[in-house]
């Protein structure tokens, strides 16, 4: 769609020629299956559902514009780095869908595979990371232990004798990398609505219409649609929306906030994360650092955070690689995530009849994109789960089968 | 955010550890409690977006814990009072 020749051709005709990349219809009164939310899992499950199930006759209800929640404001890192057996082989599947993504959805989604580079900084850090990348491989996927010597080749400028926190190695995942929010979030939308699907914008879910335990559909703010299958996927208005079903959820909302330097030379190769505190980097294609860290720490509903993080984020950055100290930064902005309590999502059934449940993406969700629509169009047409998603179930605390990447325990603060 | 502490006046929130909802603090008593009052007593949440009555500890101050009321839609803060044991199991 966007050709070279056709930038040039309507650049020289004053830009007049481009068409909206989606219909914007109005709702219809009945539809096959209803999606709550378009942020990048509800259109990538639009999109599963219509591709690989031949389900067409789709809502996707946005109570905003499209791409204004957090599919349009996290910071672009795909990886399939995790250790548990409930998560890799399903991030792996999200990587491998990344890598074909474009093609499938013929839209150029600016994937690129840089590398995600973890650090690490004592002997005990090292093993773990060891095992990490051993279980990465068991999964098919493709992890590399790196020495310091190793790493200086690749970032010379990053501070390794640092008294607290020396750079000792890292594990680095060459397929990892980072790929354009916005894109995936058009090329989904564009791709669903070519198949068929309603994309419902400014359309937001006020009520579930319960019937006998059952869920017939939705009150919105544009009228009451109605569908044999609902589906919610919402993010960070997950507690709210499956309020309104009665039903209480393992999470909290909170906020996480995401930093962007003033546009630099090109300096950083793909992701580098610091082991030590928390902080992760990359560089955009026009130069500008993006950085996070931690989320704020209190529950939140307001897009945007406060100061202390910043600090520490900036902290964090100092202590690896000084020499962006004098780099000033340009923007920043908070989306809000949905906390589960061991750090892992749910995509699941629900107590309801014909209302499913997909959240808990805490902010490890990017990457998950592809894989959540992929599984949850699964198992909203099949009524089972997808094999490599079929641990994230609403259920799993009870019977103490948390997915805890981090051996913690339970608290709504992990990723 | 500033939080007005009843002892030591306004404190900026960084000094203080969330602690989460301030229902936490009825803990169940675990012998007499089921496996699901547990599991939705450690695990579920409102997480309410407007007012939220939440547990902030001022770890690096007098090591108090407050209740603090916040609407988690604007961070604005509403109310701050010092936490107490609940009323049965307190020793007056
Ligand atoms: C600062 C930041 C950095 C991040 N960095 C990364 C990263 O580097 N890598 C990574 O993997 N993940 C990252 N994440 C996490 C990732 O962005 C999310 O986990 C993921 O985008 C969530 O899924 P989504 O795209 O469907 O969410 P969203 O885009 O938030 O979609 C949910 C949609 O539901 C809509 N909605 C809510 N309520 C209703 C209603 N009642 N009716 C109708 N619609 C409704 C919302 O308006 C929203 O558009 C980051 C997040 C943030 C905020």
């Amino acid at each position: 769609m966007h050709s070279a020749l056709r930038i040039i051709k309507e650049g020289l005709t004053g830009n007049k020629g481009w068409k909206p990349a989606w219909r914007k219809p109005d709702p219809r009164t009945q539809y096959d299956v209803i999606i709550i939310g378009g942020g990048g899992h509800g259109l990538a499950t639009a999109y599963y559902l219509a591709k690989e199930h031949g389900i067409t006759n789709i809502a996707v209800l946005e109570k905003g514009w499209l791409g204004g929640g957090n599919i349009g404001r996290n910071t672009t890192i795909i990886r399939s780095n995790y250790l548990l057996p409930g998560n890799q082989p399903f991030y792996e599947l999200s990587m491998k869908l990344w890598e074909g993504l474009e093609q499938d959805f013929n839209y150029n989604a600016m994937i690129s595979q840089r590398g995600v580079l973890n650090l690490f900084h004592s002997d005990g850090q090292r093993d773990a990371f060891v095992r990490r990348g051993n279980a990465m491989r068991l999964s098919g996927a493709d992890a590399q232990i790196l020495d310091a010597a190793a790493i200086r080749d690749i970032c010379p400028y990053l501070d390794y004798d640092n008294a607290r926190f020396p750079i000792k190695g890292g594990i680095r995942q060459p397929r990892g990398g980072t790929v354009r929010h916005d894109a995936v979030a058009w090329g989904y939308a564009r791709a669903a609505d070519r198949r068929g699907v309603d994309i419902i914008e400014n359309c937001e879910v006020t009520g579930f219409i319960m019937e006998n335990g059952h869920c017939l559909g939705v009150e919105t703010t544009r009228g009451t649609i109605r569908a044999a299958k609902t589906a919610a996927c919402v993010a960070g208005s997950s507690s709210k929306v499956m309020a309104m079903a009665g039903q209480r959820l393992p999470i909290e909302s909170h906020v996480l906030q995401a930093f962007v330097s003033e546009g630099l030379k090109p300096i950083i190769p793909g992701v580098i994360t610091f082991g030590a505190g928390h902080f992760y980097v990359s560089q955009s294609d026009k130069g500008g650092l993006v950085f996070g860290g931690d989320i704020d720490g209190y529950n939140s509903y307001a897009q945007r955070g406060n100061l202390p993080v910043l600090h520490d984020v900036c902290e964090g950055g100092m202590a690896i690689m000084p020499m962006i100290g004098r780099a000033r930064v340009l923007r920043m902005w908070g989306g809000i995530m949905d906390m589960s309590m061991d750090g892992s999502p749910f995509i699941d059934k629900t107590q309801t009849d014909g209302l499913f449940f997909n959240g808990g993406w805490c902010y490890g969700g990017f990457k998950a994109t592809p894989a959540s629509g992929f599984c949850y169009a699964h198992l909203i047409a099949t009524g089972r789960p997808h094999e490599v998603a079929q641990n994230y179930r609403l259920d799993r605390f009870l019977g103490g089968a948390a997915i805890d990447e981090k051996g913690q325990g339970a608290q709504p603060n992990l990723h | 955010m500033i939080i007005n502490h009843p002892r030591l006046g306004p404190r900026d929130s960084a000094e203080f550890v969330y602690k989460g909802d301030a229902g936490l603090i009825e803990r169940p008593f675990g012998t007499d409690t089921s496996i699901e009052q547990m599991h939705d007593y450690a695990y579920l949440r409102d997480n309410t977006a407007g007012a939220h009555r939440e547990l902030w500890y001022h770890e690096q101050g007098d090591r108090s814990w407050l209740i603090v009321t916040r609407d988690t839609v604007t961070h604005e803060i509403l109310d701050v009072a010092l936490a107490r044991p609940p009323a049965d199991k307190a020793t007056s």
